[in-house]
């Protein structure tokens, strides 16, 4: 069945679904671009609500179970929202090699319960000769011991003016 | 003069803005210095690395560059002191580039990425103008025919073959497709080229879309290349201001999501159509019925960037290098435990010995060289008894590994290969997609399996088990990331089955990795005392009077290393 007249009120408030429709109308009649709506999404949004992606179903006239159904394929979606600094840590095999397990875990203990860090396990960033590797947000750390990260990241801390 | 600073993502990552900024505020804008970039030149070890160029076109090469280092390259190119010598590359370093033989890495590292003018300086488009204007499409097809190349992501398919194939099919429309989606982990080729050099992709996908008669090309990219995607788009622009596309052919890029089994062409398609990206049976082959259900040519970015080479230079002269079944040069990412790591590109026919132990200079710290894990999860780990193998389709694939994209992750001792292949397992068993059921289960129950093991809790038969199922899957999987996610447990099962028994029978991890075979104890003579370990111990196992030595209560130990990391003296040894 195809929702097409009905109209769907995203209820979460703090997604305003304005801010998506250019996306929508550029992409709406282009065949295979729902990846590429979803992207867009993700860059605005930061995430992709369940809300979001019944709206994206029907303004694209698809099922909202294909949605999902590539939402969850794709590991690079998320449906749950991230703190301000995401962590994307490289488990590549060259990383696996120099230790990344021993750095997950650094990582994981300087978090502790913060909602500012979110770490991201990947499976290579292609920096393999800096390993272990690590992305916060755009920038690329390399060649990471349990001290520089947690160097890094009490520095981002700091900066942040938050005492954790 | 010019000062050439490398920004591909090592580089960037080694901290090569920060020194591009230093260099652009020493100088004073008077000197008639220009300050280029380009992408990486693959001496990943020692970036970030700044290239100076004096007007002869004479180069000096600074590695391992900070932003004091630097303000010092400023004033030694003015010609105020030479205090930055200190840092120029070694011979021995240089040694890394002149070993090799560059044909995919051309311009990797010499030319700036987002500048069309020095591609075209070095000969760039060139090869378009030759195939266009002085061949017909069936010679191109000849012509890489004659070179011998083969496929670069890891098949090693005959190209010409394929591009026979997609222009014979009928079909109105018709696509030339690159796969820039190297999931490999351990392996970053692609990367390096498209940050590096995209013109001699694009170049390579118009001499192909030629021969085949495309009217449209799409790279599809990963998405954990930010880098790479910025610097094609870039790339493409400009390459539709000077003509080279236009109505008649375009290439537009499109970024994966992250998902490994994508590299898979039929899968790859069902991504690009905006699905989720499972493979499909094949017949009918993407040369017959492809992207849109038309005829399309999918090759690997490495693939496309020797096809301006071998036009201009001749399938001659590329299939006069390499071995008697794998002919031209492959480019490889060397990393893992390696003092130089970086990428390295050299003839088939090298041996694998030649890569490591010759470009790559050995194992890090001089430890004792293991094995080499080649092919990424798909491939195998190659012992160090077979370290003269060369490097060649065939060669490879008869060790059990295969050639795959280039990814070579050495190891040392301290590399436990049944925890590798855990980790391989762990991978294939995420990204499987879950269409075929020998897949999707299979790799589970092996990971199980391998998981018990490391942990202490292996059984009599598991080895058999992990090799009974491990053909299943083979057999039962309709893509290549089933039929070779057994790899990487099955060769560690062939070449180092005594480790898999060790940790079996005698509970015991010869490479003193997998925690819970391990048993820390502190040897009496080196302990001082410190209470540095019982300090740091997260459980309070470890006692002792102070300046006497210490012992650790192996009931209480959860083997968490804190005390071997933190003793000064070397005191805890683990067996």
């Amino acid at each position: 069945m195809r929702a097409e007249k009905r109209e769907f009120v995203c209820k979460d408030k703090a997604v305003d679904v304005k801010l998506l429709a250019p996306v929508i109308a550029a992409h709406k009649d282009k065949k295979g671009s729902l990846i590429t709506v979803l992207q867009k999404a993700q860059e605005l949004y930061g995430y992709l609500p369940t809300d979001l992606i019944y709206h994206i179903a029907l303004e694209m006239r698809l099922k909202p179970s294909k949605v999902m159904g590539v939402v969850t394929f794709y590991a690079q979606f998320r449906t749950k929202p991230v703190g301000k600094y995401l962590i994307t840590l490289c488990q590549g095999t060259a990383c696996h090699v120099n230790g990344s397990k021993e750095i997950e875990r650094a990582v994981m203990e300087e978090m502790g319960g913060d909602s500012l860090f979110t770490l991201e396990n990947v499976a290579c960033l292609g920096c393999c000769s800096l390993s272990p590797v690590m992305m916060i947000n755009d920038e690329t750390y390399g060649s990471l011991t349990k001290k520089s990260v947690k160097e890094i990241m009490r520095g981002i801390r700091e900066r942040e003016g938050g005492d954790a | 003069m010019k000062i050439v600073i490398g920004k591909g993502s090592c580089g960037l990552a080694a901290g090569a803005l920060k020194v591009e900024k230093s260099i652009r505020e020493a100088l004073t804008g008077g000197e008639g210095i220009e300050v280029k970039s380009a992408g990486c030149v693959g001496m990943c070890f020692l970036e970030p690395i700044v290239d100076v160029y004096d007007d002869g076109g004479v180069k000096k090469t600074y590695v391992k560059v900070n932003e004091d280092v630097a303000r010092e390259i400023v004033k030694n190119a003015r010609g105020e002191d030479n205090e930055a010598d200190k840092h120029l590359l070694s011979s021995d370093d240089e040694e890394f580039l002149t070993r090799q033989t560059r044909v995919a890495l051309r311009n990797c590292g010499v030319i700036d990425p987002e500048d069309i003018d020095e591609y075209i300086e070095k000969g760039g488009y060139e090869a378009v103008r030759k195939a266009l204007e002085e061949m017909t499409p069936d010679q191109v097809i000849d012509e890489i025919k004659a070179s011998g190349l083969a496929g670069r992501g890891g098949a090693g398919f005959p190209t010409w073959f394929k591009w026979r194939a997609a222009r014979q099919a009928e079909g109105d429309v018709k696509y030339v497709i690159c796969n820039a989606d190297e999931g490999d982990p351990g392996a970053f080729m692609d990367r390096a080229v498209i940050e590096g050099d995209p013109h001699s992709l694009i170049e390579g996908m118009i001499i192909a879309a030629y021969a085949i008669g495309a009217s449209e090309g799409v790279v599809y990219a990963r998405a954990e290349y930010p880098l790479a995607i910025k610097r094609l788009e870039k790339a493409l622009e400009q390459a539709r201001e000077k003509g080279f596309l236009g109505e008649k052919f375009d290439i537009y890029v499109k970024a994966g999501a992250g998902a490994f089994v994508c590299g898979e062409e039929t899968a790859l398609i069902a991504s690009l159509e905006g699905e989720r990206g499972t493979p499909r049976l094949k017949p009918p082959f993407p040369a017959q019925k492809g992207f849109w259900q038309k005829p399309s040519n999918i090759n690997n970015v490495e693939t496309y960037a020797n096809v301006p080479w071998i036009i201009q230079n001749g399938g001659g002269a590329f299939s006069a290098m390499g071995s008697e079944n794998s002919k031209g040069t492959k480019v490889f990412a060397l990393t893992g435990k390696i003092k130089n790591g970086g990428l390295v590109e050299i003839p088939m026919g090298a041996t694998i010995r030649d890569v490591i132990f010759g470009i790559g200079a050995g194992i890090k710290d001089d430890r004792p060289f293991k094995a080499v894990q080649m092919g990424g999860p798909s491939g195998g780990c190659i012992p160090a008894e077979l370290v003269d193998t060369i490097i060649d389709y065939k060669e490879i694939a008869a060790t059990g590994a295969i050639m795959g994209s280039g990814g070579m992750v050495v190891m040392d001792e301290a590399t436990c290969m049944v925890d590798m292949a855990r980790f391989f397992l762990d991978f294939t068993r995420k990204e499987s997609c879950g269409k075929c059921v020998h897949c999707r289960i299979g790799t589970k129950r092996m990971l199980e399996i391998l998981t018990r093991v490391t942990e202490g809790r292996g059984k009599d038969g598991d080895i058999e088990l992990l090799e009974s199922i491990g053909k299943d899957i083979k057999e039962g999987s309709l893509c290549g990331l089933g039929q070779t996610a057994p790899n990487p447990v099955l060769t560690t099962i062939k070449y180092f089955r005594h480790e898999y028994e060790a940790h079996i029978y005698d509970k015991r991890c010869t490479a003193k990795h997998c925690a819970a075979l391990l048993t820390f104890s502190i040897e009496n003579e080196k302990c001082v005392g410190c209470s540095a370990c019982a300090k740091n111990c997260p459980v309070g196992a470890i006692d002792g009077a102070p300046r006497a030595p210490h012992e650790i209560d192996l009931e209480k130990c959860v083997k968490c290393r804190k005390c071997v990391e933190v003793c000064h003296f070397d005191a805890v040894s683990v067996y």
